[in-house]
């Protein structure tokens, strides 16, 4: 029992972390409908910010936050206009192949500058919030990067929902051309939602490295990972996205502690083809309707 | 023989069959002959064997990429499984030719049947999967796959791989450079062979079809999903071939090489040599092996100059990075690939000096 409640609880915070990191993934796709496979790169980009800021230039920790914050928006910015805007309106296979070139580049300048090692922050969260359940302990830092998360999720749910950037970028999300004869600066709102996109990334890879370390190779992995979480909940859906999130990190929990630890890497991916050949959009995504 | 046609400035076809015909002229007859004999009649006699490796890895990434190239430029499927396909090939040939002891000239074509078998159940998906879904579906197949390479340790042998040591062919060995050379660019000519005039028949053209709307091509009578399936065993039979003819060539594999970085080489190799050009794929080949062993070089050269141990591991990644520059240069200022390029530059003479 108390084995199992252990598992339950850690499965829940790791699917807490994959929710938090397919986010940023599904606004990109939700907005400009781009399958963003440099996503891990982009988790990592504000990771590595976060740590040159914070650890390695020792600035106060809410400054460099806020430096990282406005970096990686600076950084979607550029990252959109100079080489995704040119690509609107082409194939798919091109989009999906720029979005791995982008990602090959950034993850052999990350690998460059500052290595494969592990990287850790300075220790700067409140200690002593850890909450004791009787059988199960839930150590501190999990709680602390939790109440971030949560605090991120209800601020950008707030935006998306009263904010009239965030109207903007949900009309062109549910009609481009609807939005763009009443209006609104479709190309703009691209824009925006990249730059939102790589905040949302690099809040997530922040709170990644503060729980598991901070190197390349393990964020840009997260990135494949978002997968079997965004196609659970449905690409779409950001609610689908959380909810996927967490069974996949029960999945996976459980699969390790009850299976076998090796099978552990893979099962996401065993879940997300069976998905795929049930229920093709997801739980909560939208059915494509063609017409020839 | 007949009289030497040259080409019209502009396009005079009035038949299906000139729109149709591989050579336009045949200049384009002659300089192909030319091309073979340069092939396997003066290259492999003067080339020192360092170039004859490069040009033995070009040959057999080549015929993968000419496969992926019918799966993707073609008939419009994106596979981010090759990786893993080329894999099952080099693994099914390993193990045919160490456990059963089965000759290199019946275990390759098996391990091309195999992987063909592969692929149509990793290409079941596409029956209702189209697009994003269909990559993100072969994505997690090509994890499943290395899984399966590194965790199936009777068959496999696991992270120690398998060895395979003294091919012959028929009583000459092929544990050289040269001989194998003349192994591969044989199978990669008749395999290209197959490839141009596979998409000029009836299958090429449903291909196309339901590359460009499958709804309308289901609407016109061609069964979508037996196609698909088709193009993804064809496709996989290219991969699986070219990995047991890699098995033997390397000879030891290990579960490391077909990983999802494989993968996305190949689609590299397609996307900047051209999509929906079986030569273009022939040049992306090229293009992505010269260019990583170039920068192998250069990292090798950069660390002499700097010569401690500590730079030459930060330098490496430097490679990577060109690599992914490489990619999206090439999808942002020339989506068309090589072949495009190549098409430019002869058309160019070709309507010279009066250029429209």
């Amino acid at each position: 029992m108390e084995f199992f409640l252990q598992l339950l609880v850690n499965g829940i915070s790791l699917g807490f972390l994959y929710a938090l990191s397919a986010l940023g993934f599904v606004m990109i796709f939700k907005s400009s409908s781009v399958l963003n496979l440099a996503h891990g790169e982009l988790l990592a980009i504000g990771a590595f910010l976060f740590l040159t800021l914070s650890t390695w230039a020792q600035l106060p920790i809410l400054l460099s936050f806020a430096l990282t914050l406005v970096g990686t928006f600076l950084l979607g910015f550029i990252i959109e206009r100079f080489f995704l805007r040119p690509l609107i309106g082409e194939d798919l296979i091109q989009v999906i192949m720029l979005t791995l070139g982008i990602g090959i580049m950034f993850k052999g300048l990350l690998l460059f500058i500052f290595g494969g090692d592990i990287h850790e922050y300075r220790p700067f969260l409140p200690e002593g919030l850890s909450i004791d359940l009787g059988l199960v302990r839930i150590p501190s830092i999990n709680v602390s990067t939790f109440i971030i998360g949560i605090i991120f999720l209800i601020i950008f749910g707030f935006f998306f929902k009263y904010s009239a950037q965030g109207i903007y970028m949900r009309s062109v999300a549910d009609n481009q051309s609807a939005a763009l004869s009443l209006g609104v600066h479709v190309r703009r709102v691209f824009a925006l939602s990249w730059a939102i996109a790589f905040i949302v990334a690099a809040m997530s890879g922040i709170v990644l490295g503060i729980i598991n370390g901070i190197n390349v190779h393990y964020l840009s992995n997260i990135g494949l990972k978002v997968f079997p979480v965004v196609i659970l909940g449905g690409l779409d859906s950001i609610g689908g996205a959380i909810l996927g999130g967490l069974i996949i990190g029960l999945v996976e929990t459980f699969t390790g502690g009850y299976i076998s630890t090796s099978l552990r890497e893979i099962i996401p991916y065993i879940v997300l083809v069976i998905i795929l050949m049930v229920k093709p959009y997801g739980l909560f995504g939208l059915v494509e309707i063609e017409r020839v | 023989m007949r009289k030497l046609q040259f080409r019209p400035c502009g396009n005079f076809n009035e038949t299906y069959e000139e729109e149709l015909a591989i050579f336009e002229t045949d200049f384009g007859r002659m300089s192909l002959l030319i091309g073979l004999i340069l092939l396997f009649c003066v290259i492999p006699f003067v080339a020192n064997p360092y170039i004859l490796y490069i040009l033995n890895t070009i040959g057999i990434y080549a015929i993968a990429a000419v496969g992926l190239n019918l799966l993707i430029g073609y008939t419009g499927q994106i596979s981010l499984g090759h990786g893993a396909f080329f894999g099952v090939g080099a693994y099914t040939a390993a193990i045919l030719g160490t456990k059963t002891g089965l000759p290199i000239w019946l275990s390759v074509p098996a391990a091309g049947v195999v992987t063909a078998a592969v692929g149509i159940i990793f290409g079941l998906p596409s029956a209702r999967l189209k697009h994003l879904y269909l990559l993100i579906a072969t994505l997690a197949g090509q994890l499943i796959i290395e899984y399966v390479f590194a965790q199936w340790e009777s068959l496999t042998g696991g992270a120690e791989g398998i060895s395979i040591i003294g091919a012959t062919f028929f009583k000459i060995d092929l544990m050289n450079d040269r001989t194998f050379y003349f192994l591969i660019f044989f199978c990669f000519a008749i395999m290209t062979w197959i490839a141009v005039n596979l998409v000029r028949t009836r299958y090429g053209r449903a291909f196309i079809a339901i590359r460009d709307n499958d709804r309308a091509a289901e609407g016109m009578g061609i069964p979508i999903f037996r196609y698909k399936l088709l193009s993804f065993a064809i496709s996989s039979f290219y991969a699986g071939f070219s990995g047991g003819l890699y098995a033997y060539y390397m000879m030891s594999i290990t579960p490391e090489p077909f990983n999802l970085w494989l993968s996305i080489v190949f689609i590299a190799m397609i996307i900047i040599g051209g999509l929906g050009n079986v030569p273009g794929s022939v040049l992306g080949a090229i293009f992505i092996v010269v260019l990583e062993e170039l920068l192998s070089h250069g990292t090798e050269y950069l660390m002499n100059v700097s010569a401690s141990a500590g730079a030459a591991i930060t330098i490496a990644p430097l490679r990577e990075f060109v690599f992914g520059l490489a990619i999206v240069l090439f999808v942002i200022f020339e989506p068309k690939g090589l072949a495009e390029v190549w098409r430019i530059v002869r058309s160019s003479f070709r309507l010279w000096p009066f250029s429209y």
